[in-house]
């Protein structure tokens, strides 16, 4: 029971990090409000009435009044963190003014200011190219397999626990199934490589499965998805079921005992009380998923694809990179990035929206 | 005692063979590589079909792998990144924090502004890269460290954990004449200290992990981490041998059981922490959860 509580922080802390997003995001809604309202009356006011302009220049006055004592009282608060607001602007909106170099021909002299500048030209190669469909289309379909594969087994995995009686059985199977996510991912796919090559335990099961000889799997470009897809499955089931088992272990026990003495079986408290009551946490772990679509690392398809298999395994993250760095096409690739980085931006704020929205209703 | 229907009964069996079924399934490869590392290679070889035990027994491949000198410095690299890259992150990640965390400061609302942000919206791999090309750190120690100094996620984490220090202590300290570098470290720091602990598993695991980065960032291999020795190990290599087999069966047998001798040689060490981490881990997430 202990270990299946003290996860649920987990779950606080993704909780935190998405009020925290949704707090900001209605902080920019609500700045732009302000705008608006203030550009509006600004108008009205210089046509109509010069004093309330006056009025207005003493807010501002005041408003400057106000954060000029703010920073005399708290530089010193202020000065801790200042490491922090450096890395932000140099790491972070540096390369996001970088990203300039998305419209123009960049070369290492040139720079990002003194390369030649070709508007969308960059944006017209990737989508004209077949390359667009590819890793369009790869991306996707790897995701959307992603997400019904690996999605729901955690859940059904938790459920099961969930009704293991025996202690140390189920810490046992819990403990193996954890055992994954602390293997690097570098490990995970030498081991995944090494099974499925001629003569690997995987290739040898298939085989003799069959009965044909497969030969190395991951040179067949059919067998990627799967591969993924399962060797992912093996990776995360346990680690991703703490969050919904401790959904569970918060649930009131006198609601299964009322169910219980309703004449409700095991199928019907399943279906009427524990899964109305984690229903939340797997909505507010589908929408974080979804939202996280478009950033589904290079990590592993870099690792285990090859030049053989490239038309199936091939995804925007690893053209990405082939492209720029292997292949120094520094602006093009800068602007698939982008294209990307778009994506992602509207998937992060719909992911986000809608959970403020379902979130009204049950969670915070 | 409760009484069971056969229905019931019936379904705790098929339940407990179904999770004892995947506990095996999960833990069978990683006892296969366990198997095959200590296995004799030319018998290892001439196997087919699922190891139940070792194939003979020998230790040549392990005595290979521990005097390779890639895995002794790739350790002592990985040892640097993970020690002065986490006490980084945690000197850049504490005291943004902090800083945001308290309340009634005028321009914490922009900061926190400028921090989410970021969630929203990157530059991307090639303009980064580029930057820190620019900045000369490409092929230096601090590749791995500086560009990831810090973690958006863990910062509110971390922000969240130090919100919930009472105002009234710190109030009590400044009216002493604590400096809020002071109260950081002698207030909000023991009293969030759960929540540090957990950050600072976070990074370490993350530093330990890393290969991507240091891919891309590191041409001298004496900078390498352990992980991309091991991608060299483990899935260059097999490549290689794929197009050209230039080496003599024996020293193939052998190089496939240095392939799983590495993978233990790496691995059991966090394996071994892990148990002792996982303790300290989860005690600490759940103080730090308290306020939400």
């Amino acid at each position: 029971m202990q270990t299946d509580f003290t996860y649920c922080p987990l779950q606080t802390a993704e909780k935190s990090v998405m009020v925290e997003v949704e707090r900001m995001s209605e902080g920019l809604i609500a700045c732009g409000k302000k705008i608006e309202e203030k550009e509006w009356s600004g108008m009205d006011l210089k046509t109509h009435d010069g004093s309330a302009v006056l009025a207005e220049k003493g807010k501002f006055a005041s408003a400057m009044d106000i954060l000029a004592r703010d920073l005399r009282r708290n530089w010193s608060t202020y000065l801790l963190a200042l490491p922090g607001l450096v890395f932000y602007i140099i790491f972070m909106y540096g390369p996001m003014y970088g990203v300039l170099i998305a419209f123009n021909d960049y070369t290492p002299s040139g720079g990002i200011w003194n390369s030649p500048w070709v508007g969308l030209d960059n944006f017209r190669e990737f989508f004209g190219s077949p390359f667009f469909g590819r890793v369009f289309s790869n991306t996707i379909i790897l995701n959307f397999l992603l997400l019904v594969f690996t999605f729901p087994a955690p859940i059904i995995l938790a459920l099961m626990l969930n009704e293991v009686r025996a202690m140390w059985f189920k810490k046992t199977v819990q403990t193996i199934t954890y055992l994954p996510h602390f293997i690097s991912m570098v490990v995970i796919c030498g081991m995944i490589v090494d099974f499925t090559s001629n003569r690997g335990i995987i290739t040898q099961l298939l085989n003799f499965l069959t009965g044909g000889d497969h030969g190395n799997l991951l040179s067949n470009a059919n067998m990627f998805r799967p591969i993924y897809v399962i060797s992912e499955v093996w990776q995360k089931i346990g680690w991703d079921s703490i969050i919904y088992l401790a959904a569970m272990a918060g649930l009131d026990m006198e609601l299964y005992e009322a169910a219980e003495i309703d004449g409700a079986g095991k199928i019907r408290q399943l279906f009427a009380v524990t899964l109305p009551g984690i229903a939340s946490t797997v909505v507010i772990m589908l929408i974080l998923r979804i939202g996280s679509i478009m950033s589904l690392g290079a990590d592993k398809v870099i690792l285990l694809y090859n030049e053989v298999i490239y038309e199936k395994a091939d995804i925007i993250s690893s053209y990405i990179y082939r492209q720029g760095l292997q292949r120094s096409n520094y602006s093009l690739s800068a602007a698939v990035g982008l294209v990307n980085s778009g994506i992602n931006c509207v998937l992060v704020f719909l992911a986000n929206f809608f959970s403020r929205k379902f979130s009204e209703n049950s969670l915070w | 005692m409760i009484k069971r229907t056969p229905l019931q009964s019936a379904f705790i069996v098929v339940n407990t063979a179904v999770l004892a079924a995947l506990a095996l399934v999960t833990l069978y490869p990683l006892l296969y590589v366990v198997l095959a590392s200590f296995s004799n290679p030319t018998l290892f070889a001439k196997h087919t079909g699922p190891l139940f035990w070792t194939q003979g027994f020998s230790l040549d491949a392990y005595k290979v792998v521990l005097e390779k000198p890639e895995i002794l410095t790739g350790y002592g690299n990985t040892l640097f990144y993970v020690i002065v890259g986490t006490a980084v992150n945690m000197a850049f990640t504490i005291s943004l924090a902090y800083v945001t965390s308290r309340p009634g400061l005028l321009l914490n609302k922009p900061i926190m502004l400028l921090i989410i942000f970021t969630m929203y919206f990157n530059g991307g791999l090639i303009p980064t890269y580029l930057l820190v090309q620019d900045l000369g750190l490409v092929d230096t120690r601090w590749a791995p460290i500086l560009p990831t100094a810090i973690s958006t996620f863990n910062l509110i984490i971390l922000r969240t954990g130090f919100a919930g220090v009472p105002a009234s202590l710190e109030e009590a300290a400044k009216i002493d004449g604590a400096s809020p570098f002071r109260i950081m470290v002698k207030i909000i720091f023991p009293l969030a200290m759960p929540t540090i602990a957990v950050i600072i598993l976070y990074y370490a695991v993350q530093h330990w992990n890393s290969w991507f980065q240091e891919m891309i960032y590191l041409r001298n291999d004496d900078l390498y981490p352990l992980q991309l020795f091991l991608r060299q190990i483990l899935i260059e290599n097999q490549q290689d041998d794929m197009v050209m087999a230039t080496k003599t069966a024996d020293q193939q047998a052998l190089g496939e059981i240095i392939k799983y001798s590495t993978i233990i040689v790496s691995t059991v060490p966090i394996l071994l922490v892990y148990p002792f981490l996982q303790k300290y881990f989860t005690k600490g997430v759940m103080i730090g959860a308290v306020k939400g």
